[in-house]
């Protein structure tokens, strides 16, 4: 649940989030929805995060890892029925019922203690739910699997292993031979644009070197479904708005299906094909998201209503 | 201060030291301390000379070490065993722990009875308990490390489809580390006393034992023999352990002021990278670090 380190993290990029708002969106239409949070500065900032990106992606492009990643759908379905999620003696939402649907990606959002973290680790089996049931693909998930990874918010890479070996983690546990774990890790390394750190301890890197390193170690093991616990949260805004980019570059052609946890509600609507809203204590809404990744459709009036309801509901 | 510097400052304690006490003795000083019995280091220097040139130094020289890797070599494994066990299962807590922490304040030493009763040979006996000296310093950090980790970290490898082993090899063994070897090196220090203690009670040769035999014929130069042996041989285990424990622990995020870390000359601003180790021939170091950063902004 959420730690106290957390709550600093989220409280620090809370306020970062009126910046990063304003550098994403705020192409000079001075976008006022009454939140106070649009500050409508950065002028095309957004295209510039977007190119920068383009290059990166142009040159991991080339290396797909060999396995022929995205050949066919192979996401998962996660159900939750009438869930009450927690720690036993302390329940932290009741009453969840979500159902995500193979290759979808569902963004959860709401405040910082909401239980978002809780139901993520009921999804991948680390946590049993008190009440109603956790299935996926229609059987009930009774513990942690390899087809079902986490990315954490930080610090959950081994600190006494490089950046490669930490990456090579997952398919030294599935078996794979040396030289294949080599290549993957290599292609997978560049393709998160981190070839030339693969033998840096973490902590000899910046935190979203970090974070890439997470998110090549969880796909790296061909998860069906990847649940993502604030990853980009104790990020800056501008190394935050390219690691989404990066996100969805490198989900695309997976399959996978993607639970998405995070306080940021314009990271929400950007990434989520639909956002579950969470707080007090329960599963208030789950909205469909238009033009879901397409960073041009943040002004979309539809976005925009999306976005004031969003922000309504969550009571900020 | 550089590190030949450093080393000379050392070399030169110890000097300062030997030097005070040639003087006390030699000039047989006695100011209620009583120095005019006591051997003075020539005395010493001789006597060790000619225990050098005798078989029985060595003898006893590795019949000590022999005693104490063997003893405390089974402490460390059989602590950190039971360390993770216990830190790991609620079971094994329950069931051990009672008896361990009834155990454990029993001053090793203490157990020279049971080890007689127990063990057929004086030999095993002392192994038991350099063994029972050095197990609980290891049990215990052990112990501490494992409940210690961070849970992140079992918990990636679980949702990576590890299974209990695989924790343990990947993530409960290496991330204890530093703290066993915190463990390890009290346990070696105990180790020593209780391997000596033991030998002057019940040892046929060692270094104990002669140090003891050299009382009982009042040969105090002989006495001094055995307590520099053993403290050289206590200070160059101690030091392997440590320095096994710092090669180990390579991975540990360290402050600048680890010595060798210092690479004096910084030339213009870019300090070179203090984890050598680290930074393995294919990754050159520094000028990626801030690289992520540009990649997204440019």
């Amino acid at each position: 649940m959420s730690t106290s380190s957390e709550t600093e993290t989220e409280t620090e990029t809370e306020n970062k989030n009126g910046h990063g708002t304003g550098t994403g969106t705020g192409t000079g239409t001075g976008t006022t929805n009454g939140t106070g949070i649009e500050t409508g500065t950065g002028t095309g900032t957004g295209a510039e995060v977007g190119g920068g990106m383009g290059i990166g992606i142009a040159a991991a492009d080339g290396a797909r890892p060999p396995t022929g990643v995205g050949t066919s759908p192979r996401g998962t379905r996660l159900t939750l029925r009438g869930a009450t999620l927690g720690h036993p003696d302390a329940a932290a939402v009741s009453g969840v019922d979500v159902d995500v649907s193979p290759g979808e990606i569902l963004t959860v959002v709401g405040p910082s203690g909401c239980g978002k973290s809780t139901l993520l680790r009921t999804l991948a089996g680390l946590l049993p739910p008190l009440a109603g049931t956790a299935e996926q693909d229609g059987h009930p998930v009774d513990g942690p699997g390899a087809d079902r990874a986490l990315v954490f918010q930080e610090d959950a890479l081994l600190p006494w292993r490089t950046l490669r070996a930490n990456v090579e983690l997952p398919l030294a546990i599935q078996g794979l031979p040396r030289t294949e774990r080599r290549a993957q890790v290599t292609a997978w390394l560049e393709r998160v644009g981190l070839a030339a750190q693969a033998g840096q301890l973490p902590h000899r890197v910046s935190g979203g070197q970090r974070q890439r390193a997470q998110l090549a170690r969880a796909l790296a093991g061909r998860p069906r479904a990847v649940l993502m616990d604030e990853p980009f949260g104790a990020l800056d805004a501008q190394t935050r708005a390219g690691m989404q980019d990066l996100l969805v570059e490198v989900l695309r052609g997976t399959g996978a299906t993607v639970v998405f946890v995070t306080h940021d509600v314009d990271e929400a609507l950007f990434l989520g094909d639909r956002v579950a809203l969470l707080g007090a204590g329960r599963l208030t809404a789950v909205r469909e998201v238009p033009r879901p990744r397409d960073r041009t459709a943040h002004n979309a009036p539809a976005r925009l209503a999306l976005r004031r309801d969003v922000l309504t509901s969550l009571g900020t | 201060m550089n590190r030949s510097a450093r080393y000379a400052l050392r070399i030169a304690s110890l000097a300062v030291a030997l030097g005070l006490w040639q003087l006390l003795t030699s000039r047989d000083i006695d100011l209620w301390l009583r120095f005019s019995q006591f051997p003075t280091v020539t005395d010493v220097a001789h006597t060790f000379a000619d225990r050098l040139a005798g078989p029985d130094y060595w003898t006893d020289l590795t019949d000590s070490l022999t005693r104490i890797l063997t003893g405390f070599l089974l402490a460390a494994v059989l602590g950190v065993a039971t360390g993770v066990l216990v830190a790991r299962s609620r079971l094994a807590e329950d069931l051990l722990g009672p008896v361990l922490e009834v155990i454990r304040p029993v001053p090793a030493i203490a157990l020279v009875p049971v080890a007689i009763l127990l063990f057929p040979s004086n030999e095993q006996g002392i192994v038991f308990i350099t063994c029972a000296a050095a197990f609980f310093p290891v049990l215990v950090s052990t112990r501490h490390a494992v409940r210690a980790l961070t849970p992140v970290w079992e918990e990636a490898v679980r949702t990576m489809g590890g299974g209990r082993w695989r924790v343990l090899g990947s993530v409960v063994l290496p991330g204890a580390l530093p703290g066993v070897f915190g463990g390890l090196s009290v346990g070696i220090g105990v180790s020593w006393i209780c391997v000596i203690s033991a030998e002057m009670i019940s040892g046929q040769y060692g270094v104990g034992y002669r140090t003891w035999q050299d009382y009982t014929v009042v040969d105090y130069p002989g006495v001094f023999v055995g307590m520099v042996t053993i403290g050289v041989l206590g200070w160059l285990t101690s030091t392997a352990v440590e320095l096994l424990g710092r090669r180990l622990t390579r991975w540990l995020p360290r402050t600048a002021h680890v010595p060798a870390a210092r690479p004096k000359p910084a030339p213009a601003g870019a300090a070179p990278s203090p984890a050598r180790a680290a930074v393995r021939e294919d990754t050159p170091a520094h000028p990626e670090e801030a690289r992520d950063e540009h990649l997204v902004r440019d």
